[in-house]
């Protein structure tokens, strides 16, 4: 039997890890923050994707792997698929999952999307402070989807687009 | 009629959203990795860590409170019972056991047998000094603080330094009478 904790954990553990590297050690840095909240989910998304691809052929292509990530790599940390992906077929991947789950318990005011106008926006305004919140809580998702795809030799940029909410789609470009 | 307080968190653990662990244990490791890089100093992740645990414990005691349906301990061996049987259980899925009383019931001893923060852990050797698993004491400092109980929660023994199995002491300073914030003419 797969061992499990409660969802509490794994929540609380990446709520508090968000504010520690935004409010205490980079408050006035959110790029650096987000640079570290990124290598953390990096580092889990290497580690993850050793363990769930022990047992399988090296993936043929780029296509292939993506799937993985799409089916049984998001299955493994969130209980379900991803719900759409797109490509351009010239190396760029776009993943949504309707009902992100690491989003569905925060509230942002949904006319505010920009998730890249994070750093420019000078003037903290409770609404631009709940969307950069946001965003530094899809650097770790993002980073986790970059380190899963570089073990499996896909070295790539990972984003976020959120202005669909509660929808949340991954942008993966990989690197030719 | 008084509510009787569950002896296990099993049916609790059973019920509340839970996912794999290995997200959780490998998101810890991922956290504490970065920390050291960071800090650089032991000593001060140790500290980092429990101030983590601390702010984790003082919301989660929300919904520990919310969801066991445990009704005000008695005293403080019955706090430190439900938080080995019930709390643990709860959130971890793994059960501890509080031993080592002293005379006068203040200071305690939960042991940890099974902890999935050190599922695949190894301290290098330049970490000897680092306590691993400090979230842990910090979140039942945190979690208690906010029930009105001021706590001092240290390692006595520590798997991954090489003990058998994981200790921690806590040892209970004293009661805070509830303080309520607002006066009755405001």
């Amino acid at each position: 039997m797969v061992r499990e904790v409660s969802e509490s954990c794994v929540d609380s553990l990446l709520t508090e890890m968000v504010a520690c590297y935004c409010n205490r050690f980079y408050a006035n840095k959110p790029e650096l923050a987000a640079r570290r909240i990124e290598a953390i989910g990096y580092q889990v998304g290497h580690q993850l994707s050793e363990r769930y691809t022990m047992e399988r052929p090296r993936f043929t292509d780029h296509l292939e792997a993506i799937k993985f990530i799409c089916k049984d790599f998001w299955s493994e940390l969130f209980k379900k698929q991803i719900d759409n992906l797109k490509t351009n077929h010239r190396g760029t991947f776009v993943l949504q999952d309707n009902k992100f789950r690491w989003l569905a318990r925060m509230s942002v005011d949904p006319s505010i999307d920009n998730a890249s106008s994070v750093e420019d926006n000078s003037a903290p305004t409770p609404e631009n402070k709940a969307a950069q919140a946001m965003s530094m809580h899809l650097y770790f998702p993002c980073g986790i989807i970059r380190g899963a795809l570089s073990n499996l030799g896909i070295p790539c940029a990972v984003s976020a687009d959120i202005s669909n909410l509660p929808a949340c789609s991954f942008v993966v470009r990989i690197k030719a | 009629m008084a509510r009787v307080a569950p002896r296990t968190g099993d049916a609790i653990f059973a019920n509340v959203e839970r996912v794999n662990a290995e997200l959780f244990t490998l998101t810890y490791g991922a956290v504490v990795r970065q920390l050291l890089t960071d800090l650089e100093e032991v000593e001060e992740v140790n500290k980092q860590l429990d101030q983590m645990g601390y702010n984790i414990g003082i919301r989660l005691i929300d919904e520990f409170l919310a969801k066991s349906n445990v009704s005000r301990c008695n005293d403080f061996r019955e706090t430190t019972d439900v938080i080995a049987k019930v709390g643990f259980k709860m959130f971890l899925g793994v059960t501890a056991s509080v031993t080592n009383w002293d005379a006068d019931g203040t200071c305690c001893s939960i042991v940890l047998e099974d902890n999935p923060l050190v599922d695949f852990v190894e301290l290098p050797d330049n970490c000897q000094g680092l306590y691993y698993c400090n979230i842990l004491s910090g979140v039942i400092r945190g979690a208690l603080d906010m029930v009105s109980m001021k706590t001092e929660v240290t390692w006595l023994r520590d798997v991954l330094r090489g003990d058998d199995v994981f200790e921690l002491q806590v040892k209970l300073l004293k009661h805070v009478p509830e303080e309520y914030p607002y006066k009755d003419d405001e």
